[in-house]
């Protein structure tokens, strides 16, 4: 067991509850569910505990159109009956038209594998209730050839949500659940030293300052995330911006290169406008 | 006192089932979580809690439950702390420093040979002093105190930032909205209001067309498909909140979380008695974001359909003279607002969660109700039903 443990990867830092969440559905071979603001890990999460722990990784991304057969398998009639019309002899047997879906592929590999079921919330609010056998038993009958389709090795399986839609009780009953907070400074921190390790220490910190000074402005209608940190930090590494501009800055201009941290126009309105106000204040 | 934890969490409103109880169970049979206390809460709320509104409340029933950590371990191995629990606590709550200060004084054995001598010397309770183990002191021992090399017993927050426990630190307070679980019979009223139109991609066979297509095709197959029905019903909700709308909170709070999870079109927003030239959607920042109440008419369109929830009672002032409002001087009266946003949108209802018979005592809500042409409804099920009947038919 203890090598199947999940402890963050050199390219992810996760939190002492994230790895306990993480290594409780491991260990007991659950799904996880995990919740949090946009653009703190969670689809990166799933990839890196594949990597961690060396197993195949099958992404099953949810659009609002999915339905949870679709993630078990498809009968193609249509393809059937087109064929059947050209006289193939692939016609007679039925097999030929089962296409397999993501949740089969998993249950079939020759390891354990991670199944990521990315932004389950996109789906109809029934896309949950209808795969809870299949998670719970982790089995699956095709009635077509009547066959049954058995896990070879229960699947890890981790789920991320969006908050978009409420998911059914029956299915939360199932799964672990964590939620990814915002990290702290110091989390935050490390986070970006993992991904620019050699990153100046000043710069670094003034960056730091200027994000959270940020995201603390209430009313912005998208706050920065992690991941627009580091767009916004790989982007200022690349322009060579000193430590200084960024600091000057917090009181005159908005800071440099902040199309990466800010995606609304009504935000960079909104944030031009407090700068005003409290450049006048200071006057 | 697991199974006291959990009716505990069961009594403070979770909605912890036994399922969730047994993975928990199963997790620590095998060994998920080792001895340390965080790791166990860790786990706890990974496997019982599934909404991350609940983690407040978990974390305050966690440190009353296993407040100080004595308790916890009085239960396990009885009255006596053992030595290598209180290097394991001391771990936790004592920085490099304190434990070199440790060192410097005599180190852990002495320490905690002097603290077990101590607690069999002392009984009762203490407070103040720098021996006795107790509060608020500056002996080793006891808690809301200050001794670089204290053991701190049985207090929740850490009062010098040394060693706050996860519970404790409640970070997850504000997105609790204790919103009661029981929408269901809401959610199924409003299902009523559902209409299933077809929109978006082709993806369904068109059996009809595909048939007259082949005919036509000269018995050559031709496949027609046709978008899926979905639920085209657009809803704008708003909602009255403040002052005499306090008794109806709960009510409010469940017949919104049902209507969000029920419409994919839900645009809603918030008023105070009666709609004037701004409304709201955050009531934490209800004074700096206002939208204005002609950018809301002329955003979304007329088949959106109207249901504004508010209890009408207020002074008559408010309804039909200009700077009539409690809040703010308002140019027009609320009822040339009103019937203004009747214009828009001629699908519209009234709830109240004023009960029904007081209506006729109340001047402001007769007012109203004739504004709303009698399409006032109370906010109870059956008025719900009512209501909704009454925008399916209203054209």
């Amino acid at each position: 067991m203890s090598e199947s443990r999940f402890r963050g990867t050199d390219r992810y830092i996760a939190t002492d509850d994230l790895m306990m969440a993480v290594n409780a559905a491991v260990t007991l071979g659950r799904p996880l569910l995990i919740k949090g603001e946009p653009g703190t890990g969670k689809t990166q999460l799933a990839e890196e505990v594949a990597r961690a722990l060396n197993r195949q990784f099958i992404q099953w991304h949810i659009k609002s159109t999915t339905k949870a057969q679709q993630g078990l398998y498809e009968y193609d009639a249509v393809s059937r009956l087109r064929d059947s019309q050209l006289g193939e002899a692939r016609v007679h047997d039925i097999a030929n038209y089962i296409v397999k879906g993501k949740l089969w592929e998993a249950f079939t590999t020759d390891s354990q594998p991670v199944l990521l079921i990315d932004e389950i919330d996109k789906a109809d609010i029934e896309f949950p209730n209808d795969l809870l056998l299949e998670l719970d038993r982790m089995e699956f009958y095709v009635y077509e050839t009547r066959q049954m389709v058995k896990a070879r090795h229960r699947p890890i399986i981790i789920i991320t949500s969006n908050n978009e839609k409420e998911l059914p009780d029956a299915f939360l009953r199932r799964c672990f659940f964590h939620y990814i907070r915002f990290p702290d400074r110091e989390t935050m921190e490390r986070i970006v030293q993992v991904h620019y390790p050699d990153l100046k220490k000043h710069l670094l910190a003034e960056a730091l300052e200027a994000f959270f000074e940020i995201r603390d402005v209430s009313g912005l209608k998208k706050r920065p995330s992690t991941s627009e940190l580091l767009d916004w930090i790989k982007l200022l590494v690349a322009e060579d911006i000193p430590p200084e501009a960024l600091r000057g800055d917090q009181r005159k201009l908005i800071p440099p290169l902040y199309g990466a941290l800010l995606k609304n126009e009504q935000d960079v309105h909104l944030f031009e406008k407090l700068l005003f106000m409290s450049r006048r204040k200071k006057d | 006192m697991m199974t006291d934890f959990f009716l505990k969490l069961r009594r403070a409103g979770l909605p912890v089932t036994l399922t969730e109880f047994l993975t928990l169970l199963e997790a620590l049979n095998q060994r998920v979580a080792t001895h340390k206390v965080e790791e166990f809460y860790y786990l706890a709320r990974a496997a019982l809690v599934k909404d991350e509104r609940h983690y407040d409340r978990f974390d305050q029933v966690f440190g009353t439950h296993f407040k100080g950590l004595t308790t916890l371990f009085d239960e396990i191995v009885g009255a006596t702390v053992p030595l290598e629990w209180l290097h394991k606590l001391a771990e936790l709550t004592l920085s490099e420093e304190d434990k070199q200060l440790i060192e410097s004084l005599g180190g852990w054995e002495k320490l905690m040979e002097t603290f077990a001598q101590r607690m069999a010397e002392q009984e009762g309770r203490h407070q103040g002093g720098n021996k006795w183990i107790g509060t608020a002191g500056t002996s080793p021992f006891g808690a809301y105190g200050y001794h670089p090399e204290g053991i701190r017993i049985g207090q929740e927050v850490s009062r010098h930032r040394r060693a706050a426990k996860v519970w404790d630190r409640r970070e997850f307070r504000n997105l609790d909205d204790s919103v009661e679980l029981g929408t269901r019979n809401i959610k199924v009223a409003l299902r009523r209001l559902r209409r299933f139109a077809r929109e978006g991609a082709a993806q369904e066979l068109d059996l009809d067309d595909t048939i007259r297509s082949t005919a036509r095709n000269a018995g050559y197959l031709e496949l027609k498909m046709v978008p899926e029905r979905h639920n085209a019903v657009k809803v704008l909700l708003f909602l009255d909140v403040g002052g005499s709308m306090d008794d109806h909170v709960r009510v409010c709070e469940e017949l919104f979380s049902a209507a969000r999870s029920e419409f994919k079109h839900l645009e809603y927003f918030y008023f105070h008695n009666m709609i004037y030239e701004a409304l709201w959607k955050d009531n934490r920042r209800r004074y700096t974001e206002k939208t204005e109440t002609t950018s809301v008419l002329h955003t979304f369109s007329q088949d959106y359909k109207l249901i504004l929830v508010g209890d009408a009672t207020m002074s008559p002032y408010e309804v039909t003279y200009p700077g009539g409002s409690v809040e703010h001087f308002n140019p027009e009266a609320g009822d040339v607002w009103l019937t203004r946003l009747l214009a828009a949108y001629p699908r519209a209802i009234w709830l109240n969660p004023q009960s029904q018979n007081r209506w006729n005592h109340i001047p402001s809500i007769q007012m109203v109700r004739e504004l709303m042409n009698d399409r006032m409804f109370p906010l109870t099920l059956d008025g719900l039903e009512q209501g909704i009947r009454a925008l399916q038919r209203s054209r």
